[in-house]
Order: structure tokens, then sequence, then C-alpha cells
């Protein structure tokens, strides 16, 4: 069997190529090397953490702490930092521990990465990844659990990048790391430990190209990051009950790839989008829009989203699962579409 | 030492080609700001702007020490900085009144005058917006051994962001080449900085960041040129940033329209006094025989005519075509 790795080392993997390929790579954010400054660590080149979740695992052994450093808790200053190195010829990745923290950062993301560009008349690049980790599912609470891509998609300037699998997670960061636009990269935190094939070699997954995850006859199911597993989860499911469910994951969301979408409405007449953003202004609700525009009279159906509630992410462990949107979601919202109850399960 | 031997050392702090430059810059900068004003009045120009007459002596006595190679970023009046920094006035002027021969094409406008050809990494629109892409600049110069220094011109009102006590950190522990200049003009917006800032001097809070911090006399272009060049050549010699604060005062409001009823009548009359920064340098060069007043009167000619035609040129330009609309969001999408 060919090799199997998780989401949090293909990225790991994804970045440690990045940076051997190009010396201008470099990493910034808080613990991203961990134990920076200590004498009894650094002498011995040791890295107290490497992420919080790993990801930067072992960059600063091999590419030293002159290109892979810890920052304070600035996330502000972390992310501008990140916009004026872009601009004036590095090629920064900086991890932003929890993409709640926009909050903190969003200025560098909204006014300085996304604006450079434009406002100086297409003389300046801004070759930056921004990495945040996303997502409910493992207690953290209202401040660490949001889902905050729709948000950013907003913004034009911006690129925005959802993967949903380890070997979409490494191909996309490298195609990520290559562009000469401003990317933020949400990581969805339920797919980290997800094992799956991942080639050891360098390769990239073109920004703006969706994947069709599973093909399918009778309705499609659009679904980002994380949930495109549920979507694929409830379309094994459907299949035992007789729906042909076609699943395309855009893995970017800006670009989106409107033709992959289009034409799969085409063939099937019926959509659900599944989102955990909240569902106002939402990814899905974008996604709706433009398919209800664009292919009004392919459509035999409504169509359907399956979002988050509006809500703040709940810390209890049941309402947390409810939060979340569930394969049993999806069934039930392809239910509607296709116009049969008994698909349900009971 | 003597008076005699004073005058000579101040004599020999400005070569003559610095002397001329930093006269012309100053000058080039208040008539492009007086350009601005009535051309933003008339409608020739964009519909508001906000201008950094009364401050030249900062932007000049910080750039004066630059080369090429080095950045700025700068503020939302920041007009000062780009000329400064060596911006063309004919593309600043169509700059601000939106044309397609604009430094930006016409898509920054006043807010966002910036030549990033000339190493100025931007006037920013968000007070303090700036100051983390300098260090940025810096981490770049750092990592690449370029040897280029970054400033970052702000002003008084950012120094009550968070951003900026994040900035200042982050440079102080990384030791980077970037120096912070602080234009202290008195006034965020409306407001006081004496009520909005808690520290008796903005240079004051250098020392929570350990760093070199000192507050001098911004209407004087001589020492801001000598305090902010040791700041530089510090930087430049890797040891790290600092804080100058700069006392200076804005002969207009906030924007163009702006009554300035916040000011007392000895403020509103400053621009008329000797702390004016062109007649304190006038002063200070016919003090030193440094530059004669026919040669100044020369100066002052052949500005009126560059900046003259730099308005004709940005009010006979076109604006720029429909499809500009859509381009330079992205380098590929």
């Amino acid at each position: 069997m060919s090799r199997q790795i998780t989401t949090v080392q293909a990225l790991n993997e994804a970045i440690k190529l990045a940076m051997r390929a190009d010396e201008r790579v470099i990493v910034m954010g808080e613990d991203v090397v961990g134990g920076t400054g200590l004498p009894h660590l650094e002498e011995q080149n040791i890295e107290a953490v490497g992420g919080a979740f790993r990801v930067t695992k072992g960059c600063s052994v091999e590419f030293g702490r002159e290109r892979v450093l810890d920052t304070p808790i600035s996330e502000n200053t972390i992310v501008g930092t990140g916009v004026g190195a872009a601009i004036t010829g590095l090629r920064p990745i900086v991890e932003v521990m929890f993409n709640d923290f926009l909050g903190y950062c969003l200025d560098a993301v909204m006014n300085q990465a996304a604006k450079f560009r434009y406002m100086y008349g297409g003389k300046a690049n801004v070759p930056l990844v921004v990495r945040m980790p996303f997502g409910a599912g493992y207690g953290a609470g209202a401040q660490h659990s949001q889902t905050l891509y729709s948000m950013v998609t907003s913004v034009p300037g911006l690129k925005v990048v959802v993967p949903s699998s380890p070997y979409d997670a490494k191909g996309l960061l490298l195609a990520a790391v290559e562009d000469n636009d401003p990317v933020i990269f949400f990581e969805s935190i339920s797919l980290y430990g997800l094992k799956g094939e991942v080639p050891e070699g360098y390769y990239t997954i073109p920004l703006g190209k969706a994947e069709i995850k599973r093909a399918g006859s009778d309705v499609t199911i659009v679904a980002i990051g994380n949930m495109v597993q549920r979507a694929l989860q409830a379309a094994e499911q459907l299949a035992a009950k007789g729906i042909d469910a076609e699943v395309v994951d855009p893995r970017t969301l800006s670009p989106l790839d409107e033709d992959t979408i289009l034409a799969s409405v085409e063939k099937t007449n019926r959509l659900v989008i599944v989102d955990e953003s909240n569902p106002r202004c939402s990814a899905a609700a974008d996604i709706a829009a433009i398919v209800q525009e664009k292919a009004f009279d392919n459509l035999d159906a409504p169509i359907k989203r399956v979002n988050a509630p509006h809500t703040p992410v709940p810390f209890s462990k049941p309402l947390e699962d409810l939060y979340t949107p569930s394969a049993e979601n999806i069934i039930r919202a392809v239910a509607e579409v296709v116009n049969d109850e008994s698909i349900i399960p009971v | 030492m003597s008076n005699t031997q004073t005058q000579q050392t101040q004599a020999n702090i400005l070569s003559a080609e610095k002397t001329r430059w930093i006269y012309r810059k100053m000058v080039e900068i208040r008539k492009f700001e007086e350009a601005v004003i009535k051309g933003t009045r008339n409608g020739s120009l964009g519909p508001f702007a906000h201008t950094s007459d009364g401050q030249e002596a900062v932007a000049v006595g910080t750039c004066a020490h630059l080369n090429e190679k080095d950045y700025i970023t700068s503020t939302h009046r920041g007009h000062g900085h780009s000329i400064a920094k060596g911006g063309d006035l004919n593309t600043l002027m169509a700059e601000m009144a939106g044309k397609a021969t604009g430094c930006d094409k016409g898509k920054g406008g006043s807010l966002h005058l910036a030549d990033l050809t000339k190493g100025n990494i931007g006037a920013n629109g968000v007070v303090g917006g700036g100051l983390p892409i300098a260090c940025g600049a810096g981490l770049t110069a750092k990592l690449t051994k370029s040897g280029a220094v970054t400033v970052a011109f702000f002003g008084d009102g950012a120094n009550n962001q968070g951003v900026f006590h994040e900035a200042l950190n982050l440079a102080a522990i990384w030791k980077l080449p970037v120096v912070f200049v602080c234009e202290n003009n008195k006034y965020g917006e409306y407001t006081w900085n004496g009520y909005a800032t808690a520290a008796t001097k903005i240079s004051d809070r250098a020392a929570g960041y350990n760093i070199p911090g000192k507050t001098i006399n911004g209407n004087d272009v001589v020492e801001v040129y000598q305090t902010v060049g040791e700041a530089i050549e510090r930087a430049r010699n890797g040891e790290g940033p600092s804080l100058i604060e700069c006392e200076t005062f804005r002969i207009q409001g906030h924007g163009i329209s702006d009554p300035q009823i916040y000011k007392t009548e000895e403020e509103k009359q400053l621009h008329l006094t000797d702390e004016e920064c062109i007649k304190k340098f006038k002063s200070y060069v016919t003090k030193h025989q440094l530059l004669s007043d026919k040669e100044m009167s020369e100066i002052d000619q052949s500005i009126e005519d560059t900046v003259e035609k730099a308005l004709q040129f940005a009010i006979n330009s076109p604006y720029p075509d429909a499809k500009e609309l859509y381009t330079d969001v992205y380098v590929s999408y």
C-alpha cells in the first residue's frame, strides 16, 4: 500500500519542501518553534513544540531560527510584518494559531495584504501565505472553534484555500507558497489527524480548480473543507438507498471554480451545499446565489444549504455535536431536494 | 567651544549639496501642498486630502539620509514623505486627481499616495497600519543582509494604537533596522494628544521596549537631520530600532475643510513665527552662509513652475479606462 500520512504531516512536508526549494520562504508565528531565546534549548538546536498543532515541527531544526521565527503574541503585527516582508522580497508563511484571532489581525489581512496591489496601481506583489486552523468539534468553545473562511472570501485581493484531505493540503499549500498573491489558508482542525495517501515529492494543485471527489448523477453535494469527508460518508449511505450523489470540493473559495459546480448541477439538477460556517453571508449562501443566477433553469428543486446554526460554537459536547453539520443533516437535505423522505435514517 | 567654532561645526553638518536638496524638497512639499489645497477646493483634484504643510522638516530631514534601497512607510498625511523619498511631482499630482498617469494609476489617491518604485512602501489610510509593514521590510533587510533601513513615519494618533506597541516590541526583540519617526502635530484628527496620550512624551514609550527614545523640535530640519541620522546609522549598523518624536504642527487642520476651532489663536499663528520650518531653515542657511537669498529665490521660482506644470499635467491627464476597475486586484486569478 502506498504511503499514508496525516494532514499535519502533509502540511509539514509541504512547508519543508517549500523552504528547501526557495530560501526566500520563511515561517513566522506564535510557538512555531517554541522556547526561542532559552540558551539551554538554542545551544542544542532543540525546539520546544513546533507549532500548536505541530505543523511546523522540525522546521527550525532543519532551517534555523533565522528562517523559522517565534513571535510574541501580537497577531496584527505578525501578519503585518508578513505583508511587509512579502512586498520587499521574502515569501513568508505566517501561522495564526486559530482563525478566531482574525479579530486581532484583520487589518493586516483585509486592509494591507488584500489592498496593496490594487491601491498602489499594480506595483506590489504580496506573496504571503497566512495559515489558520478553524472549526468546531473538540471542545474548545466559542473563541477557538469558529469557521471564518466565508468572511475572508468576501474580500477582493485575497485568495482563500480550504483543503479537505492530506493530499490536497500538501499540494494546495505548495501552490499557495508559489503564488504571488496573498493566500489565506484555512486548515480544518478536525482533519489534522486524518490519514490519506500522499506522495513524498513536490507537487502542486492549482488554486481555483475544484475536484469531483465522488461522481454521481442524482444530486450534487458541494462541500467545503472537513465537510467533504462528511458529505462522502453521507453519499455512501445514500448509495445504499439508491441515491447517487456527486460530491464536489471547490478546494479554493477564492478563486471559485464556478464551472465545475455549474456543470455538476447541469448533470444532476439538484444541489445541496455543506459548509461549517454560520449560515448568514456564508460560502454556502454565496454559492447558492451564483448557481441560481447562472443555472436556474437546470434546477429541479430549491437549493438546500447545510450550515452550522446562527449561534456561537458551544462548549458542551452534546451541544457542539448538534452545532456541527453531520452526515445525517446532509442526508435530510438531500431527501428534501430529491423529494424522498424514505432515505432519512430512522 | 567659542561661538565661531560652534558656528563652523554647525555649518559642517550639511554639505552644500545636501543643503540645496533639503531646501528644495521642503519648498517642493510646501508648494505641492498649496497646489493640492487649491486644486481640492476648486474641484480639479480629488474630493479631500490631508496635507502636510508645516511638517516638511520631518519628512525631509529624515529622507535626506535614505538611499534608493531604503524603505519608508507613510501615513494618511503622506504627500511630503512621498516627495522627500524621491516621488515624481507629475505622477504624484496626477494621482491626487485620480488620473491614469498617477503613480498608482489613479487607484490610490491622497490616502495611498506612494511610489513603490522609489522604496516608498506606502502611505497608509489606517492609522498605525504602516508600523508592522515597516517591521516586515526590516526583517527582509535583516535576513537578506541588504543593508537597507526602513523608516516608519506615523503621527501622534498612532501611538495609542495597539499595533504601535506590538511593532516597537517586535522590532526591539528582533533588532530590526527600523527607525520609528513620530510626527507629533498635537492632534489626532480633532483630538488633542495631551488628552489622548497618557505618557508625558511619546518618546518615553521607547523605554518600555528598551530602545533609544528622543523628543526633538520637528520644525528644525537640522535637528531632525542630526537626530534621525544617528538613529538611522544605529539601525544600519545592526544595533536595532529607535523612536524619535518630532514635535511639529500642521498648518491646515485634519483635512482641508477643518475650521480648526480647537486651536488656540497662538497655534493658528504658528506658521507666521520663526518656528515655521522653512523660515527656520532659511535663517539657518543665511546665518551659516550656505545659501544666498538669490539662490533660494531661484529655487523657489523653479519649483513654482514645476508644481504648476504638475498641476496642469494632472488636470490634462485622462481618467483611467473603465477596464482598470478590474485590473491589479490579483497577479493571477
